[in-house]
């Protein structure tokens, strides 16, 4: 479709939208109201299963088998994504030592604040999924930290140790296992006491968070650091964290 | 007006699918679907809001009937869920992405004229 008629299609929808929005809009609860009455009956369950973090109670206990599809979408998300950018024919994947992703080319002054800032940022990771359900926080929220604090050694310029802190098959058995931590609890627990129950669901959320996004931004990496194609006329080793195509053009960065 | 926020939910996300719609690119599309998607966090976080509230945890205070009045934890967990959701859908759609780039040498989504590899 060519993009005038597209725009013209795309005027006409929006419209309708913005229309039939505006009339549901006008139809909501005033802003900042106060009549909210299934946050009262979630609060006060809450409070009674003895969870202070109201969120994760709605999270992990009242909601806990929404939760249980979202970690399932969560899962199958990064087994398609990992299914997406494995190997394909006529491409081979280097050894992670063959290139020089040097130390050399990232400055001192950012190769020692990733160093130092990393032993922190999994420690806050940690704080956030333990306390996650008497602070704001959480297994979704720590996971995340963690699962992007170990890459700040990939920012400090050392992928190499990237690679042996997150040995990537053994994050893949670490997700699955998690999930699974995740769906015996959610389904064996039900009914019984919130208490124990939150804090060790959080915790396999953490995990199994961390372990996908670790597993995402791995393959992302193996895309644009290992893989090049074995076809003639792509013998150039650029190298040193280019990507696959730009390695082929000659840009370095 | 009250129903501000509620609008600008869907200016957000009509902003969005504008971007879409107009996307050369389709790493543009996916961040402009990540756009579209923001409008729902902004929606669900305006319907709990509640004029002088605060958080929804009470490791330091009493709960409603005592202390200050909180925000709705429903959706604030339900924002959650949909951020987690937005973000694994980005993530598969920019690997679908890295896909056709390597497959089509092309990331317009105007060159890619059939369905065929």
């Amino acid at each position: 479709m060519r993009p005038s008629p597209r725009l013209l299609l795309f005027a006409a929808g929006a419209a309708g939208t913005a229309a039939l929005f505006t009339a549901g809009v006008l139809g909501l609860p005033g802003f900042g109201g106060g009549g909210h009455p299934y946050a009262d009956r979630a609060v006060r369950h809450a409070v009674q299963q003895g969870t202070p973090n109201a969120v994760a109670s709605v999270t992990f206990d009242q909601r806990a088998f929404d939760t249980l599809g979202e970690e399932l979408i969560l899962l199958s998300a990064a087994l398609g994504a990992v299914v997406l950018l494995r190997a394909v024919d006529g491409e081979r994947e280097d050894a992670g030592g063959a290139h020089r992703h040097g130390p050399a080319e990232v400055p001192d002054a950012l190769r020692i604040a990733g160093h130092l800032l990393l032993p922190p940022t999994l420690l806050v990771g940690v704080y956030i999924v333990a306390h996650g359900h008497q602070s704001p926080g959480g297994g979704f929220q720590g996971g995340v930290v963690l699962g992007t604090a170990v890459h700040l050694l990939y920012l400090a310029g050392d992928y190499p140790a990237l690679q042996r802190l997150r040995p990537l098959p053994l994050v893949e058995s670490a997700e699955a296992a998690a999930a699974a931590a995740f769906v015996l609890p959610a389904l064996g627990a039900a009914g019984q006491a919130a208490t124990g129950r939150v804090p060790a669901l959080n915790a396999a959320v953490g995990v199994e968070v961390g372990c996908a996004l670790v597993l995402l931004i791995g393959k992302f990496f193996d895309q644009a650091l290992l893989l090049r194609e074995t076809g003639p006329g792509t013998g150039d080793e650029t190298g040193g964290g280019t990507g696959r195509r730009e390695g082929r053009a000659g840009g370095s960065p | 007006m009250s129903v501000l926020p509620y609008l600008t939910a869907g200016w957000i996300m009509l902003a969005g699918l504008y971007g879409i719609v107009t996307s050369r690119d389709l790493i543009h599309a996916v961040v402009c679907l990540s756009v579209t998607q923001s409008g729902t966090y902004v929606l669900l976080l305006a319907i709990g809001h509640r004029y002088g509230a605060t958080a929804p945890v009470f490791s330091d205070r009493p709960p409603p009937p005592a202390g200050p009045p909180v925000t709705d934890p429903v959706v604030q967990a339900m924002a959650l869920t949909d951020i987690v959701v937005g973000a694994t859908v980005t993530a598969l759609l920019l690997a679908l992405a890295v896909q056709v780039a390597r497959r089509r040498g092309t990331l317009d989504p105007g060159a890619l004229r059939s369905l065929e590899s």
